[in-house]
Order: structure tokens, then sequence, then C-alpha cells
């Protein structure tokens, strides 16, 4: 399972990746495997604004119904077109062509609030224990 | 699924089973002002004996030997012994939701042919499993276009029949919805220049019914351009199915919203109706409603599931499409075996049929001195005359001769007291138009 070392978590499993106050989002590779095949995605429009902690959008796969939390706030700049078409590509590559929005985000210091790429995998590591005790 | 009483020995033991002393406590919840204290205003019980009786009595209230010339959204139409054969079986009669495929593959089927038929009749690529009726069906088609387009405006043809407006207006008043209503030309179709004049980057959805309430066909090729360039969506309501055996399916609307009586459903009491939304594959995760799909099994064979159902409220409530999860599956059913047996030639045939009867209708009614046709354009089944007195006292006078008279069109718009809304379809002969109209001739020449 990978963990790129320059992105950043939240514990539903949302990493964002941020270059010049805006910030890419998408959903972690272990959030793909728990999901199965993903189906369908719903993203929100561009010019819409997303607040930390709130839903976006949703993920769907062939198990559940997911909800995305949006990791900070910011305005949509845009929104993947490609997973409409093709939403299994969350499947195969959820941590590059499969990011979901890019936010301008509106308090970068919102960040470092999150889990970094080691805290997440520690998480992910309990996560996993506790579901196979 | 069968559906068992339970004994209050069961009940006890239930109850038990989760803790609670009596069912009037599972109800604790709810505030004391909102639950109801008395008895529902209600009837008592009546013994297998009585109940027989009363149906006999209200059975014997129907009077036989009418000719009725009423449709305005409820059409009398040839049904076959067969529809009602098969509906009745205990297979699909007591059926319960076919949430379980491996038990339920004939609902299923049925249900996908009818969703398969529905897609032929109006030009779309997906519909679904039904609606209450066209009423419900026209709202919920506006309320997907206010998710699909995030906008709140919608204009709406006065001639789209007045008790669907009613339901729109319903809901609209607790949903932030503004609804404007676009006037007729004077052809009877929609006013094409207060449609324009209307048209903002703001509207939702623009609402027409073709044929319109007054009988006349609108050209809907033409509205969707106008409708499309705003950016705002076209809603077709279809209140009688049938015509679609003659015009072209509605393949330019974004969604069509369908009611399904004509297909072999009686008029009996007014309902039940049968309504159906279609759209375009790319809106169907905006569509309400349940539908069936085609798929294989493990071994590869044909089967029937229900599908999507993430839009549907049990599986999530708050983001459900729509609120309302029943649907019309018995009638529903009707319609695919009436529309099976009648076949493509057979639609054609009846749709015919009810198009040169009117025709012969119109043709003789406008022998009468004072009696013309209302609006030029083209016309189906109905037709709207205007008399030279109110409709409703020429009604009441063509009751006594055992004729049902026209639909008052009065009594939804208050300007048009002297007009009549004419319905003729396959099942009225040539006698009883004649009849008809050498009646209204007759009392068309009393004196008031």
């Amino acid at each position: 399972m990978a963990f790129p070392a320059e992105y950043r978590y939240t514990k539903e499993h949302e990493w964002v990746n941020v270059k010049d106050g805006v910030a890419t989002v998408g959903i972690t590779d272990y959030a793909q495997h728990e999901l199965g095949d993903v189906v369908f995605v719903e993203l929100p429009k561009v010019g819409s604004t997303v607040t930390t902690g709130k839903s976006f959008g949703t993920v769907e796969s062939v198990k559940a119904v997911s909800e995305i939390y949006a990791p900070a706030s910011g305005d949509v700049l845009e929104a993947n077109p490609d997973l409409q078409a093709a939403p299994e590509k969350i499947n195969t590559d959820p941590h590059g062509a499969a990011w979901l929005i890019k936010i301008k985000l509106s308090d970068p210091s919102e960040i470092s609030k999150l889990l970094n790429a080691a805290a997440y995998e520690a998480y992910v590591a309990e996560k996993t224990k506790e579901a196979s005790a | 699924m069968r559906y068992l009483p339970k004994s209050p020995a069961e009940r006890a033991q239930m109850l038990a089973a989760i803790g609670v002393k009596s069912t009037e406590e599972l109800f604790s919840s709810i505030p004391k002002k909102y639950r109801l204290t008395k008895p529902l205003n209600l009837p008592g019980p009546l013994s297998e004996a009585e109940i027989i009786g009363y149906f006999k009595e209200r059975a014997a209230e129907n009077s036989t030997g009418y000719s009725s010339f009423l449709g305005a959204g409820v059409y009398n139409h040839l049904r076959s012994v067969i529809t009602d054969t098969i509906i009745q079986r205990g297979e699909f009669l007591t059926s319960y939701t076919p949430y379980q495929a491996e038990i339920s593959q004939g609902t299923l089927q049925a249900i996908f042919e009818f969703q398969t038929l529905m897609c032929q009749l109006t030009g779309q690529e997906v519909a679904n499993a039904s609606m209450y009726d066209g009423s419900t069906a026209t709202t919920e088609a506006v309320l997907m276009a206010e998710r699909l387009t995030g906008r709140q405006r919608v204009l709406v043809a006065r001639s789209l029949h007045p008790e669907y407006r009613e339901v729109l207006r319903t809901y609209a008043r607790n949903c932030g919805l503004t609804v404007e209503e676009i006037p007729c030309a004077k052809d009877g179709g929609l006013d094409a220049k207060a449609l324009q004049s209307a048209l903002r980057g703001d509207v939702a959805a623009v609402v027409v019914q073709s044929p319109n309430f007054f009988g006349v066909v609108e050209g809907v090729p033409g509205l969707a351009d106008a409708v499309h360039a705003s950016g705002a969506l076209l809603i077709v309501a279809v209140a009688e199915g049938v015509s679609l055996g003659l015009l072209n399916p509605p393949a330019e609307a974004d969604i069509v919203a369908m009611e399904g009586q004509s297909f072999g459903l009686a008029p009996s009491y007014g309902g039940p109706f049968v309504g159906v939304l279609a759209t375009r594959d790319k809106f169907v995760r905006q569509l309400p409603g349940r539908l069936a799909g085609e798929t294989t099994d493990t071994e590869g064979r044909r089967g029937f599931v229900l599908t999507l159902a993430t839009r549907e409220q049990h599986i999530r409530r708050e983001k459900a499409t729509s609120n309302i999860c029943t649907n019309q599956a018995l009638c529903a059913l009707a319609a695919t075996v009436h529309l099976t047996l009648l076949g493509k030639e057979g639609l054609r045939e009846m749709a015919l049929q009810n198009l040169s009867k009117a025709e012969f209708a119109v043709a003789e009614l406008e022998k009468i001195p004072g009696v013309r046709r209302a609006f030029s354009g083209a016309f189906f089944n109905e037709f709207t005359v205007e008399l030279p007195r109110s409709v409703k006292l020429v009604n009441a006078q063509l009751l006594r001769e055992h004729i049902i008279g026209p639909y008052v069109l009065g009594s939804a718009y208050p300007e048009l007291t002297k007009n009549a809304l004419v319905c003729v379809t396959e099942t009225t002969t040539r006698a009883q138009i004649e009849k008809f109209a050498a009646a209204l001739k007759r009392i068309l020449e009393q004196p008031l």
C-alpha cells in the first residue's frame, strides 16, 4: 500500500497535496482498497466552495456509497473530468490520475493540522489490526 | 413476501424480546402534542357478508347506456380481458418489492419490459418503473431539472393539465421553486414570444404538455431549440399516451413525464393511474423511482435486478432523489400487457381511429350554428369548441339524454366559460357522435 511522503491525510482517508496555495484532493490507496470496484463518482461544480470536514461529493463502489469530506476549505478550481467516464481509475491510480478536485485554499495553515504520511500509515495499520482482531 | 397476522401472544413475545412493555411505549419519543389522542374517524369493521353487500350496492350505482365525450386527462380505451387475467395472477397481484432478485425474476422482467416500452414510446434512453401518476411524474421531472441545473425558476405552460400544475405548486411552495405560467397563442399552442421573453439564464426547466390540455399538439423540436439555448431543460408531459401511436416521440425533450392510464387501465372512479418518467442516460443519477436492469448471473445467464438503488431513500434517505418510494407496479404491469397485446401496428391503428373519429366529430359539431373550434392548432383525440352559451348548462341538458358532456374548461380557466373540451376515442361510435351533435343542436336552438 502506498503512502506518498509529500501528501497530507485525513482520518476519513482523503489525501491532499498542496502547491502554491492550490490543494489537489483525492481518496487514499487504503480507501479504494476498502471500497472495492468504484462505479460512480459525484463531484462538486467548479466555482463552488467546500468547507473543512463537510461532505463535497460521493464515491460509489459495488459495496458501498461513501461521502468524501473536504480536508480544508476553499473554492473549487477544477473537478477531475475523466472520472465521470472512467471512475475505475480510482482503483488503479488513486494518488495520481484519479485526483478528485483542486481547491484554492482559503486558509493554507489548515493543512498543517492534517496527518503526515507516517502518522496516517500508523493510523491505517491500527485500523487493519482492529479489523483482523 | 407473505402478509401474516400476529396473535396477542406473538406481540407480547416480540415486545419482551426488545424489552418494551407495550406497543404504545414504542412511540414514546414522539411528543404528546403530536400524538393522536382519539380514535381515527373511520366506520367500524364489517363482516364478510356486509363487505360484499357494500360493494354490490356501490356496483349497482353504475349506470349503463351513456355515451361520454369527457376526457381531460382520463381516457376511455378498449382493453382486453387478457390484461386483467394476467395481472390478477397471485404471483403478480400480491407480490412485494422485488429486492430479492433470485426469487423475483418474473416481476423484475415485467418491470424491465415496461421500462423498454416506455423508452420506445417516448424516444428517451431510460425510463423508471413508474410513478403515482402524470401529475407527480411532472413534478418529479421539475425537481430533477432543479438538481441538474442548480436553478430555481420554472416556466410552465398554462395549457399543462390544471391538476398537474396544482401538484407542482404544492411542492414548489415549500422547496423554494418559483413557478411562472406561459400563456398559449391564438392557435392553442404555447406562445413562443412569451416563452422567449421569460427565458433567461436562471430557468431550470420549461414544462409543456403535448397534446396540451386544450387538445393542441405542440411543436416539441422547435421549443427544444429555444429552451436549450438558455441552458434550461425541456420537460414534455404526455397525458394521453395513445397519441404516441401517431405523433413523433418527444425525443428532443430532456425529460418526459407521462400518464399511462390510457394503456389498459379503466377510468373507474377516475383511476388508478400510472405515471412514468423517461430521460437521457446522462441524467439517470438524478432520476427518481425504481429501476430494473438487465444483467448476467455467475453462470452467464440473462437475469434482472433492481439497479442504481443509491438514488432511492431506502439506501440514502437524506440524499434520495425522491421520498416517494411507492410505485404503481401492478398498473405498470397492466400497461405492459396491454401494449404487448396491441403491438406497434395495433397501437398505431388505435391512435388513427382516435384521430379519424375526432375529425368526424369536429365536422359534425361545426355544422351547428354558433359552434366553432376555438383553436386552429393540430389535435389528436381532443379539441376545444366555443359554444354560444355556458357549457355547464348545456351539459346538464345533455345528461338527461344519457350523454356525458365535454369537459367544462371554465372550471379551470375562468376566461373560457363557453369553451368545451370534447374527447372522442376509438370506443366512441359514429352513431354516438351523431346523437351528440343532434342533441347539442337542439339544446342550442332552445331559448335560454
